[in-house]
Parts: C-alpha cells; structure tokens; sequence
C-alpha cells in the first residue's frame, strides 16, 4: 500500500513538474510579445480621468488604444501620482507616460518624447470674479506642471496643489484669486459653474503640444508609436479624436 | 449595479444614491478600505520582528553586530518619511532587478544604468512584463509592506531597546544567582517582562502606523485618501452619469468616521492587553492589581 502511494506520489510530482515546466517554457515565448504598460495619471479630464467604471478613460485613453492597435502592440493601463510619474518610469514600472504631459527642454532631459498628438497648449486663468489681480495675486496651479513655472515667473504669488482639482477648489473657497492652468481641461468646469467662475486675462500658449513620455533608451518603441501618430495626423483620425474630446474649438493638425 | 440604474438622470434621491454608491469606482473605494486594513493586519507583526531583531542586536556584545543594529535604527528613524517611501521603494526594486538580472541573463552586455534608465533584460523584470495587472498591483503592495516594516521596525527596534534596558536589574541577577546563563535569562526573565515597558511606546506607533497608510499614494496603490479624493471632487456631466459638486467633505467625513473608529477599538484592545501584561510585575500597575486582588 505504501509502496504504491509513493509511487503514485511520483507520478504525480513529475506531472507537475512536467507542467511547470511547460508553463515557464511558455512563459519565455511570450515575453517576445511583451505588454507595453501606459501609465497615466487618471486625474485630468478631458485628457485622462477615471470612469464611473473604475476604468481609464478619456482622449489619451482612446488615442493611446488607437496607436497600440496601429502599431500592433499589447497595452494596459495604469495608474500612478503625478508627482513620482516619471521617476517610475525610467525605473521599468511602465513604459509610456500619456498624462497631458507637456513636452518641455526640462522633462526632455530625463526622459524622450514622441512627436505631440495634441497641438502646443493654451492655458488660461479662470477666477471667481471679473477684475482680479492675476499678475500680482495668488495664483493656484498644479505641482510640477508648466503652468506651475510660468505663475512664478509671473510676479504673482503661487500656490500649488497636488491635483488640478485642489487648483479650482482653492479658487471656489477663496484661498486662491486664481488658478492657471490648461484651457480644455477649464472649458468644461466653467461651463458647469453656473456663472461662478469664468476666465479673465487672456490665453497663453505654453510648451512645445503634450506628447507621449518614454525612456529615453527605448528608441524602438518611441519609433513604432511616431509612425502611428503620424499615420493618425495623415489620415485625420487624430483630429477627430481631438474634437470628439475637446469640442470643435480644438486647434488641430 | 442594479437594473434600473441605466438612465441615472430620472432617478429619485434614494435610488440614485444606491446607484451612485455601488459605481465600479466606489467599489475599488470600498476594496481600499481593505486593502488597508490588510497592510496594517500584516505591517504590525512584521515590523516588530524587525524592532525585536534590531533591538537585540543592537544590544549584542559582539561590536560590529551592535553597530550593524544601531546603524538601522539611527539611519531609518533619521530619513523623512516621505523620502523613504519615494526613493526606498524605487531602490529596493531596482535591488531586486539587478540581483535577478545579473543570475537570469549573464550573456547582456549592454549597461544596466543608460543616463537616468534603469535597463534590465526582459526576463529579470519584477513582476514580468506579461504578468496581469493583478500581479503588478501585488508586487507594490509587498514593496509597500517591505517599506513599512522597515521604517516602523526602527521605531519599534528603539521602543524595544528602551523596554529592555528599563527591566530592573535585580530581576536579571536574581536569574544569574539561580545559575541561569546569559541566554536564559534573556528569554525567560527580560523578554517575558519587558513587554509592559514597551506597550506604551508601541501603541503610539500603531496609531501612527494606521495614519501613515495613506503613504501607499506615493506607492502607486490607490488607498482611501486617494479615493476619497478622487471620488468627492466636482464631477461635470461630460465625464459621468453622476454629476455632483466638491463633495470631499462628505467623503472625508466617512474616513474621519473610520479612523476614530480604528482609534477607539485600538484603544479598546490595547488596554486589556496592557492589563494582562501587567499582571504580576514588579511596576506600580503590577502592585495595585495585586492588592486590588487582595
């Protein structure tokens, strides 16, 4: 009896190992096909937000599904804070950044970008009420951004915050007589303000478009993702999507 | 969630509500909750192994072992917070990479460090590239787990230490007179009574430890804090059935009700403890139950 326990006891060990060794092996032949991860701030509607799902969802969300699909590439989203958004990056945590990242001489240092899928930005001040002060006063933006840099070298006093929404909820209780921040992602909370907030001053265009962030090692990949981009400009697919997502006013290609 | 949630914008209050609090978003909200209740289930013990560890060698008489122990404490108590978890976290998984990356892929001749990249071949990735999102969303939890254990086991290793010391020494030569050695007094005579002296400076710990999870944030897992945060900010109708105002307020109202709860029962289980450890101990608590018992 005991004698042919263990040998079943073997039989079923080798399955086992005969069956992970199947898997490791399958697992080798699909690292050929890796997943690009996409990584994403899931904060900042239009651009990227956060479903009623769970989901990523928004512009880059559909354009960055496009591309993958033109350049014939797996790809998963994920979520990670502004702030540590590309220190995780150049560490390997995910391979692209789509987050409404304005490409800018300082982020170029660190890490590469693809050409811009959205045109060079306009940003704008909104304010609570006509006639504040936006070159002198205090001027809320979000941490790190361009918006950020342009309102300390404005003359007025900046607050930052760590989410663009903080920036406008600073603005309705007071704290801020401003925020400067991108102009498609203040179209749409001015317009549901109720006559509460509204822009003043005039638009200023910043940074060279918002494009995809990538390590600046991983050539091949940023090649596959400016062919599709310029394939998405070529056929219009691109400024389609730009409208579907940011209105008809939308600058495009 | 339910049927009738197709057309949110007809709904009465109620109904709209339970549609509204059951979304997928609001579900990972609930899933966070546990999530943090999980971390702080498994951070506390392994964080007080790690104190018991570096508290004890620290007190070793062997000299480099006792700078090894108080080289921890000293240097993890010493960083900031929020610097710990930034770049801790980053450097413990890139440890990991390397490590793995030197064992799995000896023929790879590029470098590891390109300028500011952090290159390793495919099959040293942690987790791999192809692993589900699941397994990525595992892996931080574990680098977070990691982190907290350490960061806290230095508090703890120094809680310990103090508790150590603070055991009367007449306990421990009445030991050495019975002919215990070193190691016997050590276990059976200071560990089973210094617990009384550490609960004090441990439950603080606790406290904070159950506020310093909103920290995963900077881990790339989504906590309460974020959720809340996410969850309570002004939603336009563009972007959801569920349109609402800056309604933070309420959602952090909720955490503020769940962390006083956490503190309560804390409170709660961490006075019975410290009666029990009391118990027949030569301190002035040890004395008054003796004689209430009396």
């Amino acid at each position: 009896m005991r004698g042919n326990n263990q040998t079943k006891g073997v039989k079923l060990m080798k399955k086992i190992l005969l069956g992970t060794a199947v898997l490791a092996f399958s697992a080798g032949m699909a690292l050929a096909q890796d997943t690009v991860r996409m990584g994403t701030e899931g904060a900042y509607p239009p651009y990227n937000f956060i479903n009623d799902k769970g989901e990523v969802d928004g512009f880059e969300r559909e354009l960055g599904d496009e591309l993958c699909k033109r350049a014939e590439l797996t790809c998963e989203w994920v979520k990670n804070d502004w702030d540590s958004i590309i220190p995780n990056l150049v560490s390997g945590n995910y391979d692209t950044i789509m987050a409404g990242m304005s490409i800018t001489d300082e982020r170029d240092q660190v890490i590469d970008f693809t050409q811009d899928y959205y045109p060079p930005t306009e940003s704008a001040y909104v304010a609570a009420s006509d006639g504040v002060d936006i070159k002198g006063g205090i001027v809320a933006a979000q941490t790190a951004t361009i918006q950020a840099g342009y309102v300390a070298e404005s003359g007025a006093t900046l607050v930052e915050f760590a989410t663009p929404e903080e920036t406008v909820a600073a603005v309705r209780n007071g704290e801020a007589d401003a925020v400067f921040a991108d102009y498609d992602y203040l179209v749409p909370l001015v317009e549901e303000s109720n006559g509460e907030l509204m822009f003043v001053g005039d638009r200023v265009p910043l940074g060279g478009g918002v494009g995809m962030g990538l390590r600046e090692s991983d050539t091949e990949l940023k090649e596959k993702f400016d062919a599709a981009i310029t394939a998405m400009k070529e056929d219009g697919s691109l400024n389609d999507l730009l409208k579907k997502w940011f209105g008809d006013e939308v600058a495009t290609y | 969630m339910f049927s009738y949630c197709a057309d949110p914008e007809s709904l009465g209050t109620i109904a709209w509500f339970s549609c509204f609090l059951t979304t997928g978003v609001h579900l990972s909200f609930y899933l966070a909750f546990f999530k943090v209740l999980g971390l702080l289930a498994v951070t506390a013990p392994v964080a007080l192994a790690f104190g018991f560890i570096g508290a004890m060698t620290a007190r070793s008489h062997f000299l480099p072992l006792s700078l090894i122990g108080r080289a921890y404490i000293a240097i993890v108590r010493g960083v900031p917070d929020i610097a710990f978890f930034m770049f801790f976290v980053i450097a413990l998984d890139q440890a990991f990479e390397w490590t793995r990356h030197k064992l799995l892929c000896p023929e790879w001749t590029q470098p590891i460090r390109q300028g500011n990249d952090f290159i390793v071949c495919a099959a040293a990735k942690l987790p791999l590239g192809t692993a589900p999102q699941w397994v990525h969303e595992s892996y931080a939890f574990f680098l977070a787990l990691i982190t907290f254990s350490i960061v806290f086991g230095a508090f703890a290793a120094n809680v310990l230490y103090g508790a150590m010391r603070a055991v009367p020494r007449a306990q421990i030569e009445t030991a050495e007179a019975y002919g215990m050695t070193h190691r016997q007094s050590f276990w059976r005579i200071l560990v089973p009574q210094m617990w009384v002296y550490a609960l004090p400076g441990l439950s603080n710990l606790w406290m904070v430890l159950i506020k310093a999870t909103p920290l995963l944030f900077l881990l790339g897992l989504e906590d309460i804090v974020y959720w809340a945060r996410e969850l309570g900010g002004t939603k336009t109708p563009k972007f959801t059935d569920y349109p609402h105002g800056d309604w933070r307020m309420w959602y952090f109202l909720a955490l503020l009700i769940f962390y006083l709860g956490c503190t309560r029962v804390s409170e709660v289980l961490l006075e019975r403890l410290m009666k029990r450890l009391t118990h027949g101990q030569a301190t002035l608590g040890g004395e008054a139950q003796r004689k209430a018992a009396a």
